[in-house]
């Protein structure tokens, strides 16, 4: 069964980008508009990579790694941040909330497959 | 022909020509990467011929897919005579796409002793090929996940199944700091893994299997004294795997280079040049039409009529570069072509020469650079021939053994300017003196200077060589150069310091349809110079003038320059003896001054063709039509120049 990646962004370009991507190298994506819809669907879907942006309305990226690690269903799941924030302060208090790792706002589309692949396998 | 044989067909010739240029950068480097592409191209090029009417091709062409494959098996390595094989093998491949599926000139190719030499020369270098220099390197690699890193995400599995993609390994897990069943928290991390690998991959390929898991602590240590230098060992990874900057530069793309060329390939479309140069003709139409609407709406002096006429301009003008740039190709299509060229000299004439290239993004319309390849080839052959001394010469004369030729391509306001330039012995312009006046191209007595000297390389059956070889020396080379470059409206300057080599500087326009023109008016008429070869523009001072054996000369900053009327030139009509003006114009190495009556402005001329009933008349190159709906001759420069000069090529004052 092909693996679920969820894509939580505000932007639906973006979003689209990620869908497109990585439904286009086998993966299933789910999207969420923001953190709160995030958790929600990282609660009902199988996740096996969440691949979040960390400035969204409702509930932020920050925020959405916090909760998620405390969930059961989101202990021990990928979660690579997508942003456009360059400092690395950002990044480092996002590790700190228990992301794995973080990719560039924009990317390369082959860089995200490679990435996907090697943290959902 | 079907049209997918005849997409076949372009694709082929495209995908040849990156080949060419692949298989020279294996001689350079050999990268994994760079045979791979090799390797994939003639797979492409003979799945593809089988697929659509081209069997023998790919009957062919598999003979060399099949060494590729060795060679990137590891099973072989690459060798000057295997790359030899392969690039005649490829040529060998254009003449079967020449015979487009005709099978009785197929048969004919495929039964040539050419192609028997071909692939009796591709097994010799099989055979004879030395053994794959594979690096093979031991590393002890170990990482221990911190305690909650399962819980953020990190998959030793994953990182285990990666290192195993680089190579032997085996893998040792260290479990001394398990706790015992009743304390386990299953969420936790408690082991460690240290990994044997045994790969040709460098460190950096290593450390990347560890972008995201730099918190497991990975320890990489060699275990074999000598590490690989990590300049030897390809850089590059196989980006599909492994991001190998993805931790130092997230942003930087890991797509090798041939990866973005196929992705460019996508999005591009295939339009016949004809359909382009009928748009490229009907939008000159449009630009004439719009000065007049320019014109039309000035005199009627309609605000809402300008605005929009305005608008229109706007567009046109926009539209008109969009065209124009969509016939752009950057210069190094061409400039592919001389590495082998270089290369296939040197060979020939047993000398080492390299071939250094400069701006090769340029860009140059389509028509200029078709036309450009074959004078470019002539004075490529030249320099190395002529200009490159042999090694020894070369030695003694305290060189490096390694002749070069730079080949440099940039834009300069609206020219291309094109270098070709040699680190070789110059011209000698002693022997070129001697062989102008043997030739009669020269008075005995006459002293031009060197550079006019040196442009006399360009007469008709001018050639200096001593010994005709089969590269050049014919004395048919340097003037057919000189006319074709010439006819693209552009020029050729040589300048030259003996022992130190020789440079050829070509100035281009970037389009043969529209050019930028000085609009000047001589009585009642309107003539263009094109913009490229007007120096300047000054004052018509009567007391300035000077004579110097028997010319009119003029004097512009310490500098003498021979000058005539153009009304003389031309047989035209003085409207008025007052102020009149002079424009300094300059083409092959020469300046010369043409007295007009008064200098009207630029304008973006599109140039209309001569019709056959005035195609004897060399001094204009073409006419155009101006805003008011008039037409203005352009001059061609040159030509009148050479008329003007009186003695032909030396116009030496």
């Amino acid at each position: 069964m092909a693996k679920t990646v969820l894509t939580i962004d505000d932007s639906k370009a973006i979003r689209d980008m990620v869908n497109f991507t990585l439904t286009g190298v086998g993966y299933r994506v789910v999207e969420a508009e923001n953190g709160l819809e995030g958790l929600a669907k990282l609660k009902s879907e199988p996740v096996s990579l969440v691949v979040v942006d960390l400035n969204m309305p409702v509930m932020n990226g920050f925020e959405f790694i916090r909760k998620a690690r405390q969930e059961p269903k989101g202990s021990g799941v990928p979660i690579l941040m997508l942003t456009t924030e360059t400092k690395p302060e950002a990044k480092a208090e996002g590790k700190a909330l228990g992301a794995t790792g973080w990719l560039n706002k924009p990317f390369d589309a082959a860089m995200l497959v490679a990435v996907a692949r090697k943290l959902a396998g | 022909m079907n049209p997918a044989a005849q997409s076949y067909i372009h694709e082929a010739r495209d995908l040849l020509t990156q080949l060419e240029q692949m298989l020279l950068d294996l001689e350079t480097e050999a990268s994994p990467e760079a045979i791979d592409s090799v390797f994939r191209a003639l797979h492409t090029l003979k799945g593809g011929g089988s697929m659509f009417g081209f069997p023998a091709l790919s009957a062919f062409v598999h003979h060399f897919e099949d060494a590729f494959d060795r060679v990137r098996e590891g099973k072989i390595g690459i060798s000057k005579p295997l790359l030899d094989a392969a690039l005649e093998g490829r040529d060998h491949v254009i003449a079967l796409l020449d015979a487009g599926g005709d099978e009785a000139a197929t048969a004919e190719l495929v039964g040539s002793d050419q192609a028997r030499r071909i692939l009796a020369a591709l097994e010799g270098a099989v055979a004879g090929a030395p053994p794959a220099v594979v690096r093979l390197a031991r590393w002890e690699v170990s990482f221990r996940p911190s305690k909650g890193a399962l819980r953020c995400g990190m998959r030793p599995d994953l990182l285990l199944a990666e290192l195993r993609e680089l190579g032997d390994c085996r893998v040792r897990c260290d479990v001394s700091d398990l706790p015992v069943l009743e304390n386990l928290d299953p969420a936790q991390s408690h082991l460690g893994w240290v990994v044997e690998l045994t790969t040709a991959q460098p460190r950096a390929a290593i450390e990347s299997v560890f972008v995201f898991a730099d918190d497991a602590d990975p320890r990489i240590v060699a275990l074999d004294q000598d590490e690989p230098p990590a300049a030897a060992a390809p850089v590059e990874m196989p980006s599909a795997e492994t991001p190998a900057t993805a931790a130092s530069a997230p942003a930087a793309p890991a797509r090798s280079a041939p990866r973005a060329q196929t992705m460019a390939g996508q999005d591009t479309v295939r339009v016949p040049s004809a359909k382009l140069d009928s748009i490229l003709d009907q939008l000159g139409e449009l630009v004439i039409a719009q000065a007049r609407l320019n014109q039309t709406a000035a005199r009627l002096g309609d605000s809402t009529l300008e605005g929009l006429v305005e608008e229109v301009h706007r567009l046109v003008t926009g539209l008109r570069d969009t065209t124009l740039s969509v016939r752009m190709l950057p210069i190094e299509t061409v400039f592919g072509k001389f590495r082998r060229v270089v290369r296939d000299l040197s060979t020939e004439l047993g000398k080492d020469v390299v071939l250094v290239t400069d701006g090769g993004e340029t860009e140059i319309d389509k028509n200029v650079l078709d036309r450009l390849s074959e004078p470019l080839v002539h004075m490529i052959r030249n320099s190395a021939d002529h200009g490159i001394e042999s090694a020894a010469d070369r030695v003694a004369a305290g060189k490096p053994a390694q002749g070069r030729v730079r080949l440099a391509a940039s834009q300069d306001a609206g020219e291309i300017v094109i270098v070709i330039e040699d680190d070789g012995r110059g011209l000698d312009h002693d022997k070129i003196r001697r062989k102008a006046i043997d030739r009669g191209l020269l008075a005995a007595d006459a002293r031009p200077t060197e550079a006019a000297l040196a442009q006399m390389i360009f007469a008709p059956g001018f050639s200096t060589a001593d010994k005709v070889s089969s590269v050049s020396g014919r004395g048919v080379g340097m003037d057919a150069v000189l006319s074709a470059i010439t006819g693209l409206r552009g020029t050729v300057e040589v300048t030259s310091r003996k022992g130190e080599g020789t440079r050829l500087t070509l100035r281009l326009p970037l389009s043969l349809a529209i050019i930028d023109g000085l609009l000047v008016r001589l009585g009642p008429d309107v003539f263009v110079l094109p913009l490229i070869a007007v120096e300047e523009c000054v004052e018509f001072d009567v007391t300035e003038l000077t004579r110097n054996s028997g010319r009119r000369m003029l004097r512009i900053r310490e500098h003498l320059v021979p000058f005539v009327d153009l009304a003389d030139a031309l047989e035209g009509t003085v409207e008025n003896d007052g102020r009149r003006r002079v424009v300094i114009v300059r083409a092959e190495g020469e300046r010369m001054g043409l007295v007009v009556d008064d200098i009207l402005g630029q304008h973006q001329t599109v140039i209309k063709p001569m019709s056959a009933y005035h195609a004897d008349l060399d001094d204009f190159a073409g006419a155009t039509i101006l805003a008011d709906g008039t037409v203005a001759l352009i001059l061609d420069v040159a030509m009148l120049l050479r008329r003007l000069g009186g003695t032909g090529i030396s116009l030496a004052a």
